[in-house]
């Protein structure tokens, strides 16, 4: 294990122009005029990661999470710090951006691969996998100008993935293509996972991050709010998530609910593997409110087990406690232990009006002959 | 997975590999050596840049030589036998400082405004944006030597022999234009960015730079008295472009004083010569390439510095 990046202190200001002047004659009559506002997109960043790592980068829109990235990349530079980098780096920020539409398939490969900094010789090595992994074999001498936006993307990727870099930088990427195509990018991350690679990758969605990443890296606002295994780091992004929710919530409703604890009659969270369980979720509410209420159960991978809700029939909550109780009726799941999630939102589903994260660790403890995340109860004869 | 598991290669350690350090400013040292370590992207853009031009047009590469061609007959026809310059055996005089003026002009009207067109490309991919200029600056020199090849033709065909004994100052000269061409070139595609006016405003310069430089007509004949006589010849000079044409107009068209075919009489009095190339010796022309090889080299690594300067701010105006 050796360090491929080292991020040391980064810190990106932009300036806004309010009043963009950028001919001549505006620049001349004004000079200085248009309030210009300097705006902290990273702040104090550091971080590192080793070979064999896969770090995810999460936050919100506007994180600064694209800026990081591009500063690794060597896109932007930063304002202050330093990134120290080893080993070859394909960054895959904005797929085809190298592309020239006016030239055919074969040339655009040979000109993105010299981009992200290959050279001619190993292009040649990886062509026909390049070709094979894009599935454009037939178009591959056609002007690129005429590719839908699907091969455009398909082959840009594959240029990416068969360069071989030592570091593969992944920006929210795997949104194109159609599911098997997509499905083909996880499988290659995995290889690369496999051979002991570096990826960065880049995304707001939280399942992907839980998918593939050891390890996440939470950003918000240009600071880093968490580093750490990536259901550590995702809980503390979902808090933050909420956080900030509340802070722009008018009427108050965010702020009114909050879910208090997790109990089960008996105190404690161990079950063991195919029995039933009982819980109760205090929620201290301080209005009337009707909503949706969801559960959700991770495993410590960070795998989601089960994401169900109250079924259309919502809990309405009175001023005051509050107690919800959750039936499971029977676990399934082989040894472990798994994270429950539980929150409330509203009617439609569209918001989270109170989360709390990992509210409770069930540990399942199973005697059995299977192997895996649950019990099927297989039966194996010879017909 | 398909391929995959079986590929699970020992990866090579990276311990020994060196960071590279990306950080606010970097030396000029390490732009040039980046610049360097990219030199195969310069030629892959630069064969791009050749293709794209000419691609899906009927005559292709032929246009890089057609088109200077047809501009050196309009010349000939308007200052030879229109306005009757007197200057005899002119296409060859034409030729040598249309070469040397394309290249130049070629590379600032394509690279001026090459980093605000690929802006796509600069806000996406990481590798050193004056690589873009360089690439526009390479492919004129490319046509460059088209051009020099179709001049080359041409003095076979009239049987015009240049003067052989110059020719290992050519290179001298040619290096000296190109470090100027690509220091130009790369700042005003920086300053492009900031100010987008300048896309237009080069035609213009550029325009007038032409007829700044002895191209058309000959410096020592109709420049030169007029500058001599207030001592101010060294101005014309402040165009580093004028020391290169001469070189190659030197080395191409050879005589120095040559015989009117127009001579001009006055008061009675026939004036059958004309001086068209200053008579220096060949150590003057040296002296003055290998020092403007020098300051133009230094030229080209302060543009780089500059470009350095510019481009940090460069993605929140693109």
């Amino acid at each position: 294990m050796s360090t491929v990046i080292k991020v040391e202190g980064i810190a990106k200001t932009f300036k806004i122009h309010h009043e963009r002047h950028q001919s001549l004659k505006e620049r001349l009559l004004h000079p200085r005029s248009g309030s210009t506002e300097v705006f902290d997109a990273l702040a104090d960043i550091n971080f590192s990661v080793d070979t064999n790592e896969t770090v995810g980068l999460v936050g919100h829109n506007g994180s600064g999470k694209s800026t990081l990235l591009k500063c690794i990349c060597g896109v932007l530079q930063p304002t202050s710090g330093q990134i120290r980098i080893r080993g070859s780096l394909a960054a895959l920020l904005e797929l085809g951006a190298g592309f020239q539409p006016e030239l055919s398939g074969r040339d655009n490969v040979y000109l993105y691969g010299s981009m992200l900094g290959f050279s001619k010789k190993m292009v040649d090595g990886i062509f026909d996998s390049v070709v094979d992994f894009s599935e454009i074999e037939q178009f591959i001498d056609t002007q690129v100008k005429f590719y839908s936006s699907g091969m455009y993307v398909r082959l840009a990727f594959a240029v990416a993935v068969n360069v071989d870099p030592d570091i593969l930088v992944v920006d929210e990427v795997l949104a194109v293509g159609d599911e098997r195509f997509q499905a083909k990018c996880i499988d290659r991350i995995r290889t690369f996972q496999d051979e002991g690679r570096s990826i960065l990758f880049v995304t707001h969605n939280a399942d992907q991050v839980r998918a593939i990443c050891d390890r996440a890296i939470v950003l918000d606002g240009g600071h880093m709010i968490a580093d750490g295994p990536t259901h550590e780091s995702l809980r503390i992004f979902r808090e933050h998530l909420m956080g900030s929710a509340q802070e722009h919530d008018r009427s108050g409703l965010l702020a009114s609910i909050s879910i208090d604890s997790l109990t089960t009659p008996s105190g404690a969270f161990h079950v063991r593997s195919g029995a039933g369980m009982h819980f109760d979720v205090n929620i201290t509410s301080q209005s009337a409110y009707s909503g949706n209420f969801v559960l959700e159960i991770f495993t410590r991978k960070g795998l989601l087990v089960s994401r169900s809700d109250a079924k259309g029939s919502p809990v309405n909550l009175t001023p005051g406690q509050n107690v919800v109780g959750v039936d499971l009726p029977q676990i399934p799941l082989l040894d472990g232990i798994y994270d429950v999630n539980v929150g409330i939102v509203d009617p439609r589903g569209n918001t989270v009006i109170a989360w709390r994260e990992q509210a409770a660790s069930i540990q399942v403890t199973y005697d059995g002959r299977e192997g895996g995340l649950v019990e099927l109860g297989a039966s194996i004869r010879q017909q | 997975m398909s391929d995959g598991s079986s590929a699970r290669v020992e990866r090579r350690s990276l311990e020994d590999d060196a960071f590279r350090i990306v950080s606010a400013r970097d030396s000029l040292v390490t732009r040039l050596r980046n610049l360097w370590n990219r030199r195969e992207l310069l030629s892959s853009l630069i064969r791009s840049d050749i293709r794209i031009k000419y691609k899906n047009s009927a005559l292709g590469i032929v246009w890089s030589m057609l088109t200077p061609t047809l501009f050196l007959a309009i010349y000939w026809l308007v200052f030879a036998k229109f306005l009757k310059n007197g200057i005899p055996n002119f296409v060859v005089y034409l030729f040598a400082g249309m070469v040397v003026w394309n290249m130049f002009n070629t590379s600032l009207s394509t690279a001026t405004g090459v980093i605000v067109v690929r802006s796509g490309l600069v806000k996406k991919v990481s590798f050193p944006r004056e690589i873009l200029a360089l690439a526009n600056v390479g492919a004129a020199t490319f046509y460059f030597f088209i051009q020099v090849c179709v001049f080359g033709l041409y003095l076979l065909v009239v049987g015009h022999s240049p003067d052989y004994a110059y020719f290992w100052l050519l290179p001298l000269a040619f290096l000296a234009l190109y470090f100027f061409t690509a220091a130009l070139a790369i700042v005003m595609s920086a300053v492009t960015v900031y100010m987008r006016d300048m896309e237009h405003f080069i035609l213009i310069i550029l325009q007038l730079w032409f007829f700044m430089s002895p191209i058309v007509y000959s410096y020592e004949h109709s420049i030169a008295p007029q500058l001599h006589a207030h001592g101010l010849a060294w101005l014309y000079f402040l165009n580093p472009i004028t020391l290169i044409m001469l070189t190659f107009q030197r080395t191409f068209y050879v005589s120095t004083v040559v015989h009117s075919t127009v001579p001009t009489v006055v008061g009675g009095h026939v004036f059958p010569l004309i001086n068209v190339l200053p008579a220096w010796p060949m150590s003057t022309y040296f002296y003055l390439d290998i020092a403007l090889l020098g300051i133009m080299i230094v030229v080209f690594l302060f543009a780089e510095v500059l470009f350095g300067r510019l481009q940090g701010n460069f993605e929140s105006e693109l």
